[in-house]
This record gives C-alpha cells, structure tokens and sequence, in this order.
C-alpha cells in the first residue's frame, strides 16, 4: 500500500499504526512530533491504535525554533 | 494626513501596485508592528518593515549582540557588538526611513509584561521572532487572549516555517503543538546550527504577512503551515484546521491565563 507522509511517498508491505510510521519514516524526537491524518490530528494517545490506510495522507509536523540566538 | 512629495517618491514602487496604491501606502505608514526578538527572523522584517514605511515598529529583545550573531542578524554591523539589540536596531532603522518611528523594550518578554507591551502602542501585529518555546507558547496565548493576529516562525539547519494566527480565523500554534517541549529535547540554532539565510527567507515571508494584514490583501497563512526546507528548494504549504480540543482557543479552554514555561539554562545561555 502508499500513503504519503509529509508529501513524499511510502510504500508499506502492510499497515501500520502511527507509531511504526514514525519510527519507518525516520522522524526526529518522535516524542514531540504533532501529526495529522488526512487533515485531523491524532492525539498522541491515539498513536497506537491508529492504522493508516492506502492512499492516506500523513503530516508530521514539528517543532522549530531558532530564529534569535 | 497625504503623502509628502519625498513619500511619493521613496514609495512610487508601492503606490504603482493596483493592491497598494497612495491609500495602501497611508495605511503601512500608520501600521503598527511588535517584531519580539531580534535575530535571525526579526532583523530582516523589522528592515524590510521599515525600508516598507511602516510607521510604528516595536522591537523587544534584552540581549546584546553578538559576533555569532552577525552571520544571519542584518541589521547589526561588526562594530555592534555588545550593544544591546534593540537600541542597534533602532539606529539602523532611523538611518534607513526617518518615517518609522522605533519603539525598543529591551526586556525579556514573559507573562508580566507581555500584555502591557502589545498594548502599549495598540500593536495591529505581531511577529513572533524568537528562538525559545516557553515564548512562542507565551505569544500564541497572549495574542490569543487580546484577539491579535500574529505570525510564528521557526529556522534550523536548512529548514524553516511559518503560520500565520488571524483570531477566529483558523488555528492558533497550540492547536499543532499542545505544550512546549522539554528543554533541550528539541535542538536550538546555537547547537544544530542554522544557515544564515534562512532567517531572511522566513522573516521576510513574516514582513510579507505582516503588510498584506496592514493593506487588508490577498491570502493570509491562516490555516496553513508553510514549510521550507532549502536544501530540495521545496516550499510545502500544510493546510491546518482549528483543532476543536485546543487547550487556548477550542470549545473548552483549559488555558485562560498566560504561563511562564521554563526556559532552560541552555537555550539562554549567550554564545
């Protein structure tokens, strides 16, 4: 199955709950990555009981600072 | 109030834009803009806010300037160093457009004072140009609070991003990230390092939000975050919804007072 992740695309042997995909797509400090499911957030809560899909779209969105010093 | 024959002039490449125009460029010099920190993203909006004529720029920073600084900071010259940032900054802005009026706080926001300072002029905007969580987390919610529109951004290595906060209109940063992380879970421009430009890219983008707010134009980036990574030249523009369980600006605020999040001893160390 494809889904894509951050617009890029993944192909996955099976599904795999946001978890695995955050380990599989190699995030920085997954710990605090917020993410988006086809435009709805998943509650960190929820990571490991939510499954993606083919063709779901996925956003990992993170933290940036920097900027000052 | 018109324009003086020497704004006609400074400005005719603003007056000629049909979105602009001599009414535009009134409404830019009576803007009001609060630019918190002056680094990498705040220097370059506050210059290209000014050189625009923006008629009211407050700057807040507490820190002095740096050598490391003046490989992305544009405002500051080698012989600034260890002058305080805003009172530098304000003497390159007078230098550049005797029709903006700088207003420097060199303070340290936090939850005390924040409030007072956005008030303090009646601000229309404000660009969040800092490097520490804890005060991103303090603008989103005082701007929340006060119904302020405010620009966010962030740079590291060769990344960037940006969203814009319209109140009622869209999300605000807490409906992305809940709460500040851990001090130093996620990495700062002084230990991941940051490519100088890219503050200019971002904090223009910032300036840009800024003017088409003041002028009342085009799209906002309200309900998107627009990243940038600039070693694929690729800007993607992630379209966010209002997040309904948002502690600050959901159906049921958990948040109704500003907090003073620690900031570690680490991000605020002078390099």
């Amino acid at each position: 199955m494809t889904i894509r992740v951050n617009g890029k695309e993944i192909t996955l042997e099976k599904s795999v709950n946001i978890d695995d995909l955050l380990v599989i797509a190699k995030a920085e400090a997954p710990l605090y990555v917020s993410v988006q499911l086809n435009e709805n957030f998943v509650k960190r809560q929820n990571f490991a009981v939510t499954f993606v899909k083919e063709n779901d779209v996925v956003e990992f969105l993170y933290f940036m600072g920097g900027g000052e010093r | 109030m018109s324009l003086t024959d020497k704004q006609l002039e400074r400005y005719s490449r603003h007056i000629i834009l049909k979105e602009i125009g001599g009414k535009g460029q009134q409404k830019i010099l009576n803007g009001k803009v609060l630019i918190i920190g002056a680094g990498g993203l705040g220097a370059p909006a506050a210059m290209y806010l000014a050189a625009a004529g923006v008629g009211t720029i407050g700057i807040v920073d507490d820190d002095r300037v740096d050598l490391s600084n003046l490989q992305r900071q544009i405002i500051y010259q080698t012989e600034d160093v260890g002058k305080k940032k805003v009172f530098s900054a304000a003497e390159t802005i007078k230098s550049m457009n005797s029709d903006v009026k700088v207003i420097p706080y060199a303070e340290r926001v936090d939850s005390k004072n924040i409030m007072d300072i956005i008030h303090d002029q009646d601000y229309d905007f404000i660009i969040d140009g800092t490097d520490n969580f804890p005060v991103k987390f303090l603008i989103n919610d005082a701007c929340v609070f006060l119904n302020k529109p405010f620009s966010h951004a962030g740079i590291i290595r060769f990344q960037g991003q940006t969203m814009t906060y319209l109140p009622h209109q869209g999300p605000c940063y807490r409906c992305i990230f809940e709460t500040p992380p851990p001090p130093d879970v996620v990495p700062t421009c002084k230990q991941a390092g940051v490519l100088g430009v890219m503050g200019g890219v971002i904090g223009s983008i910032q300036a840009t939000e800024a003017l088409k707010y003041i002028l009342g134009v085009g799209h906002l980036l309200n309900g998107y975050l627009l990243i940038y990574d600039a070693l694929t030249m690729t800007f993607r523009k992630v379209q966010i919804n209002h997040n309904e369980h948002c502690t600050v600006c959901g159906d049921i605020p958990s948040i109704t007072t500003l907090i003073d999040y620690e900031i570690s001893g680490c991000s605020w160390k002078r390099g």
